[in-house]
């Protein structure tokens, strides 16, 4: 099938721009799949994953939320904050995690509340990409991790 | 003989200005690189933001009822321009510039108009020229995080949804090139639709619903335009600053030059008028 051109973006850098055949996104109603030629659409995506899919490859981004948009075989993604797998430190998201689950625990203030389960959601998002590295086959002997 | 003690303190003084615009040029160019390249990456964010609401409101349509409030358009009464200038001065042209332009657009426009100046020079210009200010945004910084420039976001969508004004707009130097800023003028409410080739129009799935969808990310869009806006602002002052500053090192250097070869010239006249003196008295005394 034709590839569709990805284009995610933050308000810092451009994260990914690439031909790609498949985009699993999480919408605000569950998660998205998107095939070349998708017709028009404009959704809000949650804190989460996304995985992309090129020839045989995946690769798999944690997402802070955003927006996106599939226009004349364009996918748009912009997103709040976006990371590939090998740029997330996964001790320092732990960290962050353990902190909004104790003022989750401790239940402040309604605002209070409603950021620290945000940050959780993002957090978790992040966990699940950079295990999704672990998962994956370590590579074969002689080449050394990046 | 005083003559070349007035053109030795002179020339004192102008390295004394030299040495500060060169130290000024210094640190300008330092904070510029860091001010472009936060606005360079933060172009495609806010291009294709653009570029999106385009399309959104090219489909909706203007009219109707269920229209979300950011996409309505009214009849204008009232127009608001968010002012966006530096703090200080000594960058150049760079200020005048911008103040003329905003003050021609308000000219042009010949309906009620409010101003919101961010930063001092802007301020100070609409307060002289009696225009009514909304409110004032001074101390942004040199590297302001989206956070600090939210408050202005929100003062724009308010007025417009409450009716006080019926056109946004922001005005700031944008950033083409280290010797270039373009003052640059552009409508943020309503959102002006793009021309789309018919085949395009068929229209968005929308998820969960237009409503929905809207809500979030037309806040959103004004909050990033806006910010975008000030980070063009800071980058376009701070490459101002360093080439004005770079001028001014220029012509403080040539100016030095220009007064050692004028003192010089001077001290050679007067020892040549001594010697002459000397000579003639001597030969005075031989004779």
């Amino acid at each position: 099938m034709a590839p569709m051109k990805l284009e995610i973006i933050t308000a810092e850098r451009v994260v990914y721009s690439d031909e790609v055949d498949v985009v699993v996104a999480p919408g605000v109603e569950g998660e998205l799949g998107i095939l070349p030629h998708h017709a028009p659409l404009m959704t809000v995506l949650l804190p989460g994953e996304i995985t992309i899919r090129k020839g045989g490859e995946q690769t798999y981004l944690a997402v802070s939320g955003g927006f996106l948009e599939m226009m004349a075989n364009t996918v748009t993604i912009l997103a709040d904050a976006a990371e590939r797998s090998d740029e997330i430190d996964e001790v320092r998201v732990q960290e962050a995690m353990k902190r909004a689950q104790e003022r989750v625990a401790m239940r402040s203030s309604d605002m209070d509340l409603e950021r620290a389960v945000n940050s959780i959601r993002r957090s978790q998002a992040r966990l699940k990409v950079v295990q999704r590295r672990r998962s994956r086959p370590s590579p074969p002997p002689g080449q050394t991790q990046p | 003989m005083a003559n070349i003690r007035i053109i030795k303190r002179r020339i004192r003084s102008v390295q004394n200005t030299a040495k500060v615009t060169s130290a000024m040029e210094m640190i300008a160019a330092s904070k510029m690189r860091r001010s472009q390249q936060r606005l360079l990456a933060g172009r495609p964010y806010s291009d294709t933001m653009l570029e999106l609401m385009g399309h959104l409101a090219a489909q909706i349509g203007d009219n109707g009822d269920d229209v979300h409030p950011l996409l309505r358009r009214r009849e204008v009464k009232r127009i608001e321009v968010i002012h966006i200038t530096p703090d200080r001065g000594l960058c150049g042209g760079l200020n005048s510039n911008l103040n003329r332009f905003t003050g021609q657009f308000l000219l042009d426009h010949d309906v009620l108009a409010s101003v919101i100046p961010v930063g001092r020079k802007g301020r100070d210009f609409m307060v002289r020229s009696s225009r009514d200010v909304r409110a004032v945004f001074v101390d942004q910084g040199d590297r302001p995080t989206l956070l600090d420039t939210l408050p202005i976001a929100h003062l724009a969508i308010e007025d417009y949804e409450s009716g006080y004004a019926d056109e946004v707009y922001v005005s700031y130097g944008r950033f083409v090139s280290t010797v270039v800023q373009r003052p640059t003028m552009q409508k943020l409410l309503p959102v002006e639709p793009v021309q789309m080739e018919s085949n395009m129009m068929s229209g968005y799935i929308y998820e969960p619903n237009s409503m929905q969808v809207l809500g979030s990310i037309l806040p959103r869009f004004v909050e990033m335009q806006i910010y975008h806006a000030i980070l063009e602002s800071i980058g376009s002052e701070q490459s101002a600053r360093m080439v004005a500053m770079r001028n001014a090192t220029d012509s403080a250097n040539d100016m030095i030059q220009s007064l050692t070869l004028l003192m010089n010239k001077m001290r050679q006249e007067s020892i040549t008028t001594e010697l002459l003196d000397i000579v003639g008295g001597a030969a005075a005394l031989e004779g």
